[in-house]
């Protein structure tokens, strides 16, 4: 049956009536809430799954030893734990770890102070904005482990040489995202600053730093990351720090003992102190500052 | 009328500014007066150097030829006797709240210590109807309400002159209108100098008691002339102005 094309109209749609309703008390809602489950509850607590990551790779750890079955080339982690609480235990490992942590404490302060110190001259002058650019360009790639052997000839077999290594490896780290952190400031918050009369070391403390607060937080992270590596490598290879002995020296004579169950525990003393320094002190500073403040979702 | 001693005078003022390849003439020989208790605006197409003149007037900006006096006092940096309340929404220091702010700007400016800023912040956050959220971070309040906030700052700081740089431009037209409405009532209440910077007619006119008309490219005065709160002369006043800054643009197309 053959179709006629018919033009289809669009009929003009009546007159609608309008509506107007009256405004509902607010206590006349009912409120549509339901509380999550428990597992919703713990799976939304980013703690929560990271110790779900972390058990996982301990259980792949344990099978992949328990399947080689060699505790000279890779123990299993029931061992490495095991190892781990005696060392605790009997105190070697704490009191390393407290060897290792003191001369890292002591280069990070000095790193932080240098950099601030780099930083406000780039604030304050193009010379010095030149000095920080020029000199971060330069020593930032140079890995700090290099400069080991000139330090052991200028200050010797110890802590001072340590120091100085460390120092090198955080400094230029924070300074660099100091001053893009302040470059980035913007203009707005500058020019309020300006408005309240405020100039130099007031205007860098009260307006320049909290406004550059996240990428200052990005440089502390990184330079302790840093400089814990620097600390474990110099303290390993070249066993500087022997007389007090940190946790890379405990790691090398353990080694040299054949003891890998005890080198599997110093390293993940390492591990640990990285985990806790990161997820507690790094994160609780986060979430007091940048993410109350909105600057970080 | 005529003698009484204007607070802010701006005599033959030249604005330039560099940018990368040449020097842009912002404003050319600007003058006006402004007396106390005016609400004076500074209305132009965009491109006619009012922002600039403001961000003078503020203390950013050295002129290169002519001067600016408030109360007989040659303007040379910004300072906390004329508060900029800006366009922008991220003038608040996020890391402080609406309360820590304003005090923040009494503090840092010296003008009152602790416990006396904390309630004279107070009081100015309760006139802009803010006295709920004197404990929350700016992130989390409204474009209004962070207006709000810079007003109230602005206004806690008790300056010579308050410098307006279109501070309704990015919100949306309802609270606009609004904020309009507040910002007169607030006016009526304290008597505020306030110099304010718009490229909306309307707004010029609802604000303003003086209106000051720039020509663009370079900014020159094309008129300064007096607003009303007459909705019939509003709308024909509306419309003058209308013609004054569309007669320039005839003329450009007649030319080419």
């Amino acid at each position: 049956m053959p179709e006629v094309a018919t033009l289809k109209v669009i009929p003009i749609t009546e007159p609608r009536p309008e509506i107007y309703r009256e405004d509902m008390p607010a206590d006349a809602m009912t409120v549509v809430e339901k509380p999550l489950s428990t597992w919703e509850l713990l799976y939304n607590w980013s703690f929560f799954r990271k110790l779900i990551i972390l058990a996982a790779l301990a259980l792949a750890w344990e099978i992949y030893g328990r399947v080689l079955n060699n505790d000279l080339l890779f123990p299993t982690f029931s061992a490495t734990v095991s190892a781990f609480f005696a060392n605790v235990m009997n105190g070697v490992l704490p009191e390393r770890a407290w060897g290792s942590l003191r001369v890292l404490l002591m280069g990070y302060a000095i790193g932080i102070t240098l950099a601030a110190v780099l930083t406000a001259l780039a604030i304050a002058s193009r010379i010095g904005t030149d000095f920080l650019e020029t000199m971060t360009s330069m020593f930032n790639p140079l890995p700090a482990i290099a400069l080991l052997p000139l330090a052991l000839i200028w200050f010797g077999l110890g802590t001072a040489s340590l120091v100085f290594v460390l120092v090198h490896s955080v400094t230029w780290a924070i300074a660099l995202n100091t001053h893009s952190g302040f470059l980035s400031v913007s203009r707005t918050l500058k020019m309020v600053g300006r408005n309240y009369g405020l100039r130099g070391p007031r205007f860098i403390a009260t307006i320049l730093i909290p406004a550059a607060f996240p990428s200052i937080l990005t440089g502390l992270k990184i330079g302790w990351a840093f400089a814990w590596r620097t600390l474990i490598a110099a303290e390993l290879v070249f066993g500087v720090s022997s007389g007090s002995g940190g946790l890379g020296w405990f790691i090398f004579e353990n080694k040299n003992m054949l003891d890998i169950a005890n080198v599997f525990a110093g390293l993940l003393t390492v591990i640990l102190i990285g985990l806790v320094v990161e997820n507690l002190i790094f994160q609780t500073i986060e979430r007091h500052t940048i993410q109350r403040w909105g600057m970080q979702a | 009328m005529g003698s009484q001693k204007p607070l802010l005078e701006v005599s033959g003022v030249t604005l330039q500014y560099k940018t990368p390849n040449l020097l842009v003439t912002a404003t050319y020989r600007v003058d006006f007066n402004v007396l106390e208790g005016d609400r004076f605006i500074l209305l132009g197409p965009s491109g006619c150097g009012k922002s600039t003149l403001q961000k003078a007037v503020g203390g950013y900006i050295t002129p290169t030829e002519g001067e600016m006096r408030l109360k007989g006092q040659v303007i040379r940096a910004p300072g906390p006797d004329r508060m900029m309340v800006f366009q922008e929404f991220d003038q608040l220091l996020p890391w402080k709240t609406v309360r820590q702010n304003v005090a923040f700007a009494l503090t840092a400016a010296r003008k009152l210590k602790g416990k006396e800023a904390d309630e004279r912040a107070m009081h100015y956050i309760e006139k802009v109807n803010l006295t709920k959220f004197a404990d929350t971070y700016p992130h989390m309040l409204s474009g209004g309400m962070k207006q709000r906030v810079a007003i109230a700052r602005g206004m806690a700081m008790e300056p010579d002159i308050l410098l307006m740089d279109e501070p309704f431009a990015a919100l949306d037209a309802l609270t606009r209108r609004k904020m309009q409405d507040e910002l007169l009532q607030l006016w009526a209440d304290t008597r505020f100098t306030v110099l304010f910077v718009t490229h909306s007619i309307a707004e010029a006119i609802k604000i303003g008691n003086r209106i000051l008309l720039l020509s663009p490219h370079p900014g020159r005065v094309k008129a300064e002339i007096n607003s009303t709160t007459d909705p019939k002369d509003a709308a024909l006043l509306e419309q003058r102005i209308q013609h004054m800054l569309f007669a320039d643009e005839a003329k450009e197309i007649i030319d080419a």
